[in-house]
């Protein structure tokens, strides 16, 4: 059923130290809203439990990217749209881009936001797996201070992730260290456009060194950085029983483990093999 | 929780309401401005029904907070025709069949009309691409895909 709208709260600081300032003076009260592709959905069924929201969508503070000669940093505002308009990150970070066209329809791609895919911690979201191979980092900030953290230490479990309840995921932050390597995604949903992926595969490797990177999508409670799978293929072990050991793939409304399995190795084996 | 003031500019005419702060844009143009060529399918984002621009962009007005439209430029599809004369895109779905029972109708306009903005001589890639958030449950698409390339060789006013 509908939620009921007048018991919502949604109040648009100005700044951004007015929205930390916000969080600090009630922790865990107030929640951020971007571009509300997934809370809005939540709420039109009823089941948005949050009730105080800071809309951050007006804050030019998080929006933008700044290249550096050794990283790109990309303001947690950053659409599916602006990602896929950027020369620099569909040149050196394709599979950010690949992730954000298969993210959605148009109007999903002007709305919807990095961060926002991110914290809102779907283990099916599309960008986490190419944030995982591109070793990003993210900028937590509160009115304490700022902190980076590797991604992928950032989920902690289903739904669960370091982000106290005063702070902001505010920035992400991509190393310039993709030369040389070649880049593979793909996600299996059920229909090409707009479907939620089933299994999303984004992986790397580097065509001098072997070395390899790989991520998976909907196949355990958080998105997965598979170091196991890449150590198996580093020591010339089996890469696909690995693979079967590190992820917990479920049943659920979308598909059944044991094909989530089976198309997870077909994608390792594709990916290791093209 | 009070509402809250907002101005906004709907097809060009500036207007000032209260909404309430999570209201639903798509609501505030239905219900608050009369507005009810937009029209709601899923609620969630997936059929593209409610479709407008803001500021500009294509969106889907179920998913937007009416007042994260404070200050914007909307455009609904009242605001695509000229007076009586149609849009060339509009034009070309009628001469193509592209609307059937016209529940997705206005949203596949806005979304053609987004496209056709942003490039104006679209592959048929392009104008699938452009069109993936939009679901018809009538046409089968093909009249509507080539109601978007009719309007492209027509080329007509410049939106």
């Amino acid at each position: 059923m509908r939620a009921y709208i007048p018991a919502y709260e949604l109040v648009r600081p100005q700044t951004l130290g007015e929205a930390l300032e916000h969080m600090a003076a009630e922790p865990g009260e107030w929640q951020a809203f971007a571009g509300g592709t997934d809370l809005m959905v939540l709420l039109q069924a009823g089941r948005l439990e949050h009730r105080r929201f800071l809309s951050i969508w007006g804050l030019a503070e998080l929006r933008g990217t700044v290249v550096s000669s050794d990283s790109v940093t990309l303001g947690c505002l950053t659409t599916y749209t602006d990602v896929l308009h950027d020369e620099t990150l569909r040149r050196e970070f394709p599979l950010l881009a690949a992730a954000a066209a298969e993210t959605g329809g148009v109007a999903t791609q002007n709305r919807g936001t990095l961060g926002g895919n991110i914290v809102n911690a779907s283990p099916a979201a599309d960008t986490p797996p190419a944030l995982l191979v591109y070793d990003a980092e993210v900028e937590l900030v509160s009115a304490r201070g700022s902190r980076w953290l590797a991604y992928r230490e950032f989920h902690t479990g289903y739904k669960t992730m370091q982000l106290a309840p005063d702070e902001l995921l505010a920035r992400i932050r991509l190393p310039r260290s993709t030369a040389g390597f070649r880049h593979y995604y793909r996600k299996v949903g059920t229909r090409k456009a707009q479907a939620i992926s089933k299994v999303c595969f984004a992986g790397l490797k580097n065509t001098s060194t072997g070395e390899v990177r790989i991520a998976l999508g909907s196949v355990a409670p958080v998105p997965l950085r598979c170091s196991q799978t890449e150590a198996a293929v580093h020591e010339s072990r089996d890469p696909l029983a690995a693979l079967a050991a590190e992820i917990a793939p479920i049943d659920d409304m979308r598909s059944t483990a044991a094909y989530r399995l089976r198309v997870a190795q077909n994608l390792l084996n594709e990916f290791l093999h093209a | 929780m009070p509402k809250v003031p907002i101005a906004l500019t709907v097809n060009g005419q500036p207007r000032a309401i209260s909404v309430w702060p999570m209201a639903r844009l798509l609501d505030v143009l239905r219900e608050e401005l009369g507005m009810t060529g937009t029209k709601e399918g899923c609620g969630e984002g997936e059929c593209g029904a409610c479709s407008i621009l803001l500021d500009g962009r294509l969106a889907n007005s179920c998913l937007v907070p009416a007042v994260q439209a404070d200050g914007a430029e909307i455009t609904t599809i009242e605001g695509v025709a000229s007076g009586e004369e149609l849009d060339r895109v509009q034009q070309a779905f009628v001469e193509c069949g592209g609307a059937q029972c016209g529940i997705c109708t206005p949203g596949m306009i806005m979304a053609a009309v987004s496209l056709l903005r942003a490039s104006p001589q679209p592959s048929e890639a392009d104008i699938r691409n452009g069109l993936a958030g939009n679901l018809c449950r009538c046409t089968g698409y093909l009249r509507i895909f080539e109601a978007v390339a009719s309007a492209c060789r027509a080329g007509g006013r410049a939106q």
